[in-house]
């Protein structure tokens, strides 16, 4: 479309318009909503282009995919929206190879009622964060299924980037001896979610650390070229990520209880509603796996970075041919800290 | 976190560790069942063990209330889910608990049966009172502690006339499960369960108070130190335990004195009064039929209770034969002594119900400890 758009007798009710089925059917409303809600606010050369793909240039260096779909609920919480979470959680996804994140595709499901002003500002969000990471969305697609077969909004998205050769970060790369590092506080996302829920509605400060990480990869590669292995601890919080990465390196790892961030509100919260926050989901936080010589600079680095501003050593890789994480108590003895048993809590992203 | 943080302070539970180490005689062992699951779980989570001599031994008692639950009581509240109209209000890893024919409450909601996790009994009134046109059953289990707010809403229910609330009852008493084990032969006749002290109850006691277990220190000569659910309560519980077994005393001591008192609580007490009464006999997991053992809605309450108001038939089914939950619950067994466990038999594919809940003896050593026992 170029500036003599908007062939439409009427703009979309973005006031009191509820999503109908027409807006999936592939007729003239989707292509006024795409039109004057998608293309709006995404607005880039590609989707302007009004095709079904995207012809993207792309940079030297291996391509990186990822996919994630985001069923978060509610949809707006503490601290950001399922749109924002959309676009770091894949950005994310991709940044976690080293990879520097270049473009995201964006798949909506949306439940016919959903008012279009909670969508637009979704929408908005969702732009919003594409713009601060810098990673446009480049092509995407709209579906409406009937009420009562969706819940509200679910979105889709996928992510491209390349990563330079000489960028070897994988979760079967730790080795024992190495240093395990975490980013900041955890269980901020986990705990803001569960303030909201209709029959745990509790009242707390506590917002979403949701945030595009790549920026923060960045400056840790500049600094520590050879790191081993980054994840972002979402679901299942770092208890599941370390299981992962043992499991997938074959080592096992020891943690130090007393140096794992935590904030105090989200440790009131955990200990009322019964959580560990070990296993309670992230997502604006990493965790990192380096030689235990590059541990000093890679901290410093983080810590340099806003995203990484608490960022802490928590513990190390060790031999252990059951994969097993253990912990040191604060209170002194030990325990294991083990993967996640059934659903902690569900729908968290 | 302030008022919690102090109770896990790794310096204080050295000198404790330190005091403990000092108190205990050369040569001899003592074996100490603590009775609550809340007190097994601070153990594994915290690694208590870590920091006793290995001459004090620590026997995990039946205190867990998703444990203690028959197979019976699950599917009578499986049947009662799948009925139309019913919603079925419970505690959380009450769904997980494996009932007869693979089912679950879990496995149930998951072909239709409206099965609700709720936080406490409030929410499930709540429910009831948004939902009229449904019949909102809550699935009550759980000891002393549990039972005051069970109380509190069907007094509640009554004076707003909740027509379509009601509450399957599975209340148990805890003297009577220690009583029971105190009684059972293996630790009367064989002696091939030694339990040289209890750590009693936190929160139990904060209702029923410090004087039930008096009966038990005089009569089986037993110390009980009721301790709080930290870690540090824990560590000195058992020095005060290890004192009293070493001057030969046997008393009811209050290590929890910032929330137990001797007496408890009368207006809790008053409360499930007014509302309860005691079954002649309930079956417990592990233990059987344990007479006076539970409680169930008076007469003048059945309207509210969903045994008599949808004619549920009780139901004794027998545990699974390769699971030792019976034996774990008594203390005759450990969970690594059952042949199933962490194969067969784990927090994702549970046989028994000591690997469901946290408070579980399995799940807490599955969880917690299992790298201790591998090789």
């Amino acid at each position: 479309m170029t500036g003599t758009r908007r062939p439409y007798v009427r703009p979309v009710d973005f006031k009191a318009g509820l999503v109908d089925m027409s807006h999936g059917s592939g007729g003239r409303a989707m292509a006024q909503l795409i039109d004057e809600l998608f293309v709006e606010a995404f607005d880039n050369a590609w989707l302007r282009e009004m095709n079904d793909q995207a012809r993207l240039p792309m940079p030297p260096g291996r391509l990186v995919v990822a996919t994630d779909s985001h069923v978060v609920s509610p949809l707006f919480f503490p601290g950001g929206d399922i749109g924002c979470l959309s676009v770091h959680g894949t950005v994310n996804d991709v940044a976690m190879a080293g990879a520097r994140p270049l473009y995201l595709t964006a798949g909506f499901i949306l439940e016919e009622g959903y008012p279009l002003a909670d969508l637009r500002r979704i929408v908005r969000s969702m732009a919003a964060a594409a713009r601060e990471a810098g990673v446009p969305i480049v092509t995407g697609d709209t579906k409406v299924v009937e009420k009562g077969k969706g819940d509200g909004v679910f979105i889709n998205t996928t992510g491209i980037g390349v990563v330079p050769e000489g960028i070897e970060i994988s979760g079967d790369r730790a080795r024992p001896g190495d240093a395990i590092l975490v980013s900041g506080t955890l269980g901020d996302h986990g705990v803001a979610i569960m303030s909201l829920r209709e029959n745990l509605a509790f009242e707390t400060t506590i917002a979403s650390d949701t945030a595009a990480l790549h920026g923060l990869v960045a400056a840790m590669l500049a600094s520590v070229p050879g790191i081993r292995c980054l994840r972002d601890p979402t679901r299942g919080g770092l208890a599941t990520t370390l299981n992962e990465i043992a499991r997938q390196s074959g080592v096992g790892m020891r943690l130090e209880e007393d140096s794992i961030p935590v904030r105090a509100e989200v440790a009131a919260a955990c200990e009322f509603l019964g959580l560990d926050p070990l296993y309670v989901a992230n997502e604006g936080k990493l965790v990192a796996i380096c030689d235990p010589g590059d541990c000093g600079r890679l901290l410093e680095a983080m810590r340099a970075h806003p995203l990484g501003r608490d960022a802490a050593r928590v513990g190390e890789v060790v031999e252990d041919p059951h994969h097993f994480v253990q912990m040191r108590t604060g209170f002194g003895g030990s325990r294991m800290v083990d993967w996640l048993a059934g659903e902690q809590l569900p729908r968290i992203c | 976190m302030k008022y919690v943080d102090e109770y896990r302070d790794g310096a204080l539970a050295r000198t404790i560790a330190a005091r403990i180490a000092a108190a205990v005689r050369p040569g001899r062992t003592y074996h100490f069942m603590e009775f609550c699951g809340g007190h097994t779980h601070a153990i594994s989570r915290y690694g208590v063990t870590d920091l006793l001599p290995p001459s004090v031994v620590m026997v995990h008692g039946p205190g867990c209330p998703v444990c203690v639950l028959p197979v019976g009581r699950i599917d009578m509240a499986i049947e009662l889910a799948l009925r139309e109209k019913v919603v079925l209000c419970t505690y959380a890893d009450t769904v997980r608990v494996p009932a007869s024919g693979g089912l679950s409450l879990m496995k149930a909601k998951a072909r239709g049966a409206d099965v609700r996790m709720v936080y406490s009994a409030a929410d499930a009134l709540r429910i009831a009172r948004e939902e009229p046109g449904r019949e909102v059953v809550f699935f009550a289990i759980g000891f002393e502690t549990t039972t005051p707010p069970t109380a509190l809403v069907l007094r509640e229910a009554r004076a707003a006339g909740l027509s379509n609330f009601s509450v399957f009852c599975n209340h148990v008493l805890t003297p009577s499960a220690i009583a029971h084990i105190l009684e059972s032969p293996e630790v009367r006749e064989l002696g091939t369960v030694v339990i040289d002290g209890f750590v009693g109850p936190a929160h139990v006691s904060t209702v029923i108070g410090a004087q039930p277990y008096e009966y038990f220190a005089e009569e089986y000569r037993k110390p009980v130190v009721i301790a709080g659910f930290e870690p540090l309560d824990v560590m000195l519980a058992v020095e005060m335990l290890v004192r009293q077994v070493n001057e030969g005393r046997a008393e009811v001591e209050n290590e929890f004195t910032r929330a137990v008192t001797r007496e408890g609580n009368a207006r809790a007490k008053d409360l499930v009064a007014e509302v309860f009464e005691l079954r002649r006999s309930f079956e417990w997991r592990g233990l059987g039929l344990v007479p006076y053992s539970a409680l169930r809605l008076k007469t003048e309450w059945s309207a509210f209770d969903a045994e008599r108001r949808f004619a549920m038939a009780d139901r004794r089914v027998p545990d699974p034969k390769a699971c030792e939950c019976g034996a774990i619950l008594r203390g005759v067994k450990k969970p690594v002594d059952c042949k199933v466990f962490g194969t067969a038999c784990t927090p994702e594919t549970p046989i028994g119900s000591c690997m469901v809940s946290s408070e579980g003896a399995c799940a807490a050593h599955y969880t917690y400890g299992r790298y201790r026992s591998a090789a």
